[in-house]
C-alpha cells in the first residue's frame, strides 16, 4: 500500500524532528449501511508503530473515528544515523510497512 | 436631556458586555455522557484528572466531519524524569467514544501529536495526557459540525 513519509534527510544530533506519515486506507467505520440496509463491515487500521533503529519511539491505537487515509504527525530526537521503520496493522490481516533513512551529524 | 446616539450605544454596549461575559465564564462544568465517561475511566482508572498542561487544537466550526484536523500538545520538558507517557483522545457523540491512543516517550523530544479525525455530530472532543508520574491532565473543546461523518449511507 502506498504511504507518504516525511522525515528530514539530515538532522543535527539532538535536534527535535517532526515525522509525518500518511497511508492510504479506507478506514471503514463499521457503522455505515448500504442503500439496501446491510451493515458495511468494519475495516480499519488499528495500530501504528514507528521504530528508530529498532527501538519503538511512537505507537498509536487507532479507532473508527480516525479519518480515511490516516495521517499522523509526531516528534522525535535525532540521535543516530539510521532507519525509521513504520508499520500499520489493521482488520482482516492488513499489514503495511515502510522505512526511511536519516543522516545525523 | 434627550439621550444622544453615542450615549445610547455606549450604554447598550456595556449592558451587552455585562450580560454575555458571565455566560461564557460561568458556564457550568458539563456532565460527560456515560459512554465517554466509561471510556475515560477505562484509561484513567480511579486517578484524579486535572485540567491544564495539555492543549487541543481543533477548528471550532468544521464543514465536513469526515476529516477534521486535530493537534494535541502537552507542556512537558520530555526528559527521562518528566515526560508524557501517552495522549488519549475521546469524543462525546460518535458511535464509539474512542478516537485514538498515542504512546510517546522521553525520546519524543516534544509531546505533540497531529492527526485527522471523524466527527459524527457537533460535540465535545476531550484529550487526556498521562505523564510519567502517572498524573492525568485533561482538556476539552467544543466543535460544531455541519456535515456529519461515520454513519451516513454508503453510495
Amino acid at each position: 500500500m502506498a504511504a507518504l513519509i516525511n522525515v528530514p534527510a539530515k538532522a543535527k544530533r539532538g535536534e527535535i524532528i517532526e515525522i509525518r506519515t500518511l497511508t492510504s486506507h479506507i478506514m471503514e467505520t463499521g457503522f455505515r449501511h448500504t442503500a439496501a440496509g446491510a451493515l458495511v463491515p468494519r475495516d480499519i487500521i488499528t495500530s501504528f508503530t514507528c521504530r528508530y533503529n529498532g527501538t519503538e519511539i511512537f505507537r498509536a491505537d487507532l479507532f473508527p473515528a480516525i479519518a480515511a487515509n490516516p495521517y499522523l504527525s509526531f516528534f522525535t530526537v535525532a540521535k543516530d544515523s539510521g532507519k525509521f521503520e513504520f508499520e500499520w496493522i489493521g482488520d482482516n490481516g492488513y499489514s503495511s510497512t515502510a522505512s526511511v533513512s536519516i543522516l545525523v551529524e | 436631556m434627550p439621550t444622544t446616539r453615542r450615549q445610547f450605544l455606549s450604554l447598550a454596549g456595556s449592558l451587552t458586555a455585562a450580560g454575555t461575559i458571565p455566560i461564557v465564564t460561568l458556564r457550568p462544568v458539563e456532565a460527560t455522557p456515560p459512554m465517554l465517561n466509561t471510556a475515560i475511566r477505562n484509561v484513567v482508572g480511579e486517578a484524579q484528572i486535572r485540567t491544564g498542561k495539555i492543549k487541543l487544537d481543533i477548528p471550532p466550526l468544521v464543514e465536513n466531519g469526515n476529516t477534521v484536523p486535530l493537534t494535541v500538545s502537552v507542556a512537558s520538558p520530555m526528559t527521562d524524569a518528566d515526560y508524557v507517557k501517552s495522549i488519549h483522545v475521546f469524543n462525546e457523540k460518535n458511535p464509539q467514544p474512542n478516537i485514538g491512543n498515542f504512546h510517546l516517550g522521553p525520546s519524543s523530544g516534544r509531546a505533540q501529536v497531529s492527526t485527522r479525525i471523524r466527527l459524527a455530530d457537533s460535540q465535545k472532543v476531550v484529550a487526556i495526557a498521562r505523564l510519567s508520574d502517572d498524573t492525568f491532565w485533561q482538556v476539552a473543546a467544543d466543535v460544531v459540525v455541519t456535515l456529519a461523518a461515520c454513519t451516513e449511507e454508503m453510495n
